[in-house]
């Protein structure tokens, strides 16, 4: 594909709550196996993409360790490859990336040095599996100055977090709001977006020129008018991760077999990093219904309803109802878990009851398991 | 010069006739074992494991599996500039064309590839075993003693030696005598088929049995090593390790992976094993699923019964079937109403709904009462079996098979259908 990739992975969000305090929103775990990021990822090296940027800045530690080595995703190439870059200090520069625009501004160099004439940019919160080639191909068609991929969102969803788009019987963008109050359409962007690269450049130069550093606000919506903007329906499955709420819905939506279906089972393959873990193992006790396992579990006793991410020990006699488990956590004898998403490595002791009783609790408690 | 102190060996071109349709069309190291694994994975983890970063794997039977399996050596980190993973099928030469006829006749025509690297060292490894070994312990042993040849040996109960090559050593560990299959053993260190060699002697003694026909290590190599008055040391194991060579042993050690506190231990840190991993999704417990004692693989669809079980990645059980005491290996599919009891079911298998497989009376096996004899139902890769037939206990299948294959809907104890060519 004629198009180089840049997955915008820098952000925090209040929203997460105590979440993010671990991790950046792309390195969050998604239905056992995957990192948030993966999807982008994937779905990038499955369209033919052979370069990818990753643009990064809140805590990477966690998405660095995830992307150490890029062959995971086909990317270990001569050719291209995949490259994370986070802030640096350079000559004339000292700024922490100021805005989405302003980090692939601080990129320019890596963007003026590559051939591939268009680019692809999306969000490292987004759970979806798409192929960007028919895109690239409307993009084309159209001959639009940006094409922006747009999701139907469910009534029920809060629509005020992301931008909502207008889009003519051609597929034209005419309107685009931020994040509004009040929202006038049920269309929203999914964050991924195809621009020539010359483009991109040249918005960006102009951009910084004028102090503005945002991509959404400072150049699609500023822009909406002037340029071509066009919207590409996605219409299968699609979901941003980055609230509590949503990072619970989404999870929990892998308990559909259709979800299943089209993430595990359909080609292309989602791909993520070897784990290197053992299958999981159920041992006499253990009675698990409608729910997904990781490998590397061991499973003592009851859950019910739950994403149980990988390496979860879960004792004797202990109930995980409707929750998450993420990586490593440690879950005693005699627990109620129910409602909740429990942090990774988190020590569940014997004995103790966790109910989200109004909302999704996180369970974020740093209790040693090793004491007492 | 390319110069490395070891490099290790890999025979993985047997075809393990013992494991009945399960090898019938792969090689015994590419057999799946433990809900994940490859037998092969074994030996090529510790490898890596052990530091040593240069293994030519010898395949000759059925190498497709294997070949796809190592690839380039990724899982294992075997992906190398220098050294790495090879595999190494015997090739045409200029003078004479010959298939591996032995263990040692395969080295021999691997000279070259070993010449290449330079080694010190060449370590001998054979693909069919269970364990997790230190290799780099092994050649400290074998330093420290100046040895030209160490077998590595584990202590066996001593009424259980004669099923074995039991060597004899004296106090420093130096052998002195070696004993295959001995009826009154004098010792119990049965070897395990693992050799450490200085590398100039294991060429001489190649060199020297060049012409001897069906060239093995225990029958030939050992023996003129042993002859020339060569420093022959036994190194003992005393960990896990488990021949998976018959049926039984087989079934055996993947069910000793169900334990509470399995001997062999998978969940541990420590001394990982590694594997080509084709599926990563996790698995899934359907609102009716009942599953207990048993490993389940990734990518799984679990919805009816199952106990005791070692079930690998991909499988689905669906709906109201029970599955029992048996190894279920990758992306077969075992329909609804199933019963499944003490059976083997291969990958990319299918079993038609209210089929029963395993029950009954034991009966001797009519296809080969020494391959076919732990009471164990037997289904090899990409068999078809259809709905509503009941299969017995020692019985064998192979290929794709209707309900008239099945007299009276049933295939008694001891039976076997083999449909499969080698060309499907």
């Amino acid at each position: 594909m004629k198009a180089l990739g840049i997955i915008l992975a820098g952000g925090n969000s209040q929203r997460m709550r105590n979440l993010s305090e671990k991790r950046a929103i792309s390195a969050m775990p998604i239905a056992c196996s995957y990192r948030s990021i993966d999807f982008s990822l994937s779905n990038m090296t499955n369209s033919g993409i052979q370069t990818v940027a990753v643009l990064s800045q809140y805590n990477a530690r966690s998405l660095n360790e995830h992307l150490n080595s890029a062959k995971w995703w086909n990317f270990g190439r001569k050719q291209g490859g995949l490259f994370l870059f986070t802030p640096t200090v350079t000559a004339d520069n000292s700024w922490w990336y100021r805005g989405t625009a302003d980090a692939m501004w601080q990129n320019i160099d890596f963007l003026k040095r590559r051939h591939e004439p268009y680019v692809v940019i999306s969000s490292g919160d987004c759970v979806y599996k798409m192929d960007f080639a028919p895109v690239l191909e409307y993009h084309v068609q159209k001959q639009a100055d940006i094409t922006i991929v747009c999701a139907r969102v469910p009534e029920d969803e809060d629509i005020s977090r992301f931008g909502t788009v207008k889009i003519d019987g051609d597929g034209l963008v005419t309107d685009f709001e931020e994040k509004p109050m009040m929202a006038h359409s049920n269309i929203v962007s999914t964050g991924t977006y195809i621009i020539r690269r010359r483009k991109l450049i040249e918005l960006l130069e102009q951009c910084n020129r004028e102090g503005r550093y945002n991509f959404v606000t400072d150049i699609l919506v500023r822009y909406k008018g002037m340029k071509k903007i066009y919207g590409w329906m996605l219409v299968d499955y699609w979901s941003n991760i980055s609230t509590v709420e949503s990072y619970y819905k989404t999870n929990m939506d892998f308990l559909k077999p259709e979800v299943q279906d089209f993430f595990f089972r359909e080609q292309p393959t989602i791909y993520s990093k070897a784990a290197d873990l053992p299958p999981a193992k159920f041992n006499v006790g253990s009675n698990v219904k409608n729910s997904l396992i990781g490998s590397g579990c061991i499973i003592n006793s009851n859950v019910e309803g739950s994403v149980i991410f990988k390496r979860v020990f879960i004792g004797n006699n202990s109930t995980v109802k409707n929750s998450i488990i993420l990586n490593g956590a440690y879950v005693g004898d005699n627990v109620h878990v129910e409602n909740c998403i429990v942090e990774s490595n988190e020590t569940l002791l014997s004995d103790q009851n966790y109910i989200g009783e109004n909302e999704i609790k996180v369970v974020f408690e740093r209790q040693n398991r090793y004491g007492v | 010069m390319m110069h490395k102190e070891m490099i290790a060996m890999l025979l993985a071109g047997g075809q393990g006739s013992r494991l009945g349709v399960l090898t019938a069309d792969v090689a015994k190291p590419a057999v799946a074992f433990g809900g994940k694994y490859r037998i092969i994975d074994f030996p090529l983890s510790n490898c890596i494991n052990s530091g040593i970063d240069t293994v030519g794997v010898l395949t000759q039977y059925q190498p497709l599996a294997l070949n796809q399996h190592i690839g380039i050596g990724i899982p294992w980190d075997l992906d190398r500039n220098d050294g790495g993973v090879s595999v190494l099928p015997p090739y045409e030469k200029s003078d004479n064309s010959e298939w591996y006829s032995g263990t040692a006749n395969a080295i021999f025509q691997n000279l070259q590839y070993i010449d290449g690297y330079n080694p010190d060292y060449v370590l001998i490894l054979s693909g069919d075993h269970i364990y997790k070994m230190d290799y780099e312990a092994m050649l400290d042993f074998h330093r420290q003693n100046q040895a030209d040849v160490t077998l590595a040996v584990i202590p066996v109960p001593i009424e259980e030696a004669g099923r074995f090559g039991i060597v004899i050593a004296d106090e420093n560990r130096r052998i002195t005598e070696f004993e295959e299959k001995p009826e009154h053993p004098r010792s119990n260190l049965a070897s395990m088929g693992i050799y450490i060699f200085s590398w100039p002697q294991l060429r001489e003694a190649l060199v020297a049995l060049k012409d001897q026909s069906n060239c093995d290590f225990g029958k030939h190599i050992i023996p003129y090593c042993h002859k020339k008055g060569e420093r022959i040391f036994a190194f003992e194991f005393n960990g896990y390790w488990k021949d998976v060579g018959t049926l039984g042993s087989y079934w055996q050690a993947n069910m000793e992976l169900i334990d509470l506190i399995p001997e062999f231990n998978l969940y541990e840190e420590f001394w990982k094993i590694y594997t080509k991993q084709f599926l990563i999704e996790p698995s899934f417990l359907g609102t009716e699923a009942k599953v207990s004692k048993s490993i389940i693989g990734a990518g799984t669809r679990i919805c009816g019964e199952v106990t005791n079980s070692v079930v690998s990645a991909g499988v689905v059980i669906e709906e109201g079937a029970v599955v029992r005491d048996s190894i279920i290996m990758k992306d077969t599919i075992i329909k609804k109403g199933c019963y499944i009891e003490k059976s083997i079911i291969a990958q990319d298998c299918e079993v038609g709904e209210n089929t029963k497989i395993g029950v009954g009376e034991e009966a001797e096996s009519k296809l080969n009462a020494s391959i076919y004899c732990f009471g164990l139902a037997t289904i090899g890769n990409k068999s078809i079996i259809p709905a509503n037939v009941t299969i017995g206990k020692n019985t064998a299948i192979r290929g794709v098979t209707d309900e008239s294959d099945y007299p009276d809907g049933a295939l008694e104890s001891g039976g076997y259908i083999i449909k499969a060519g080698d060309v499907a």
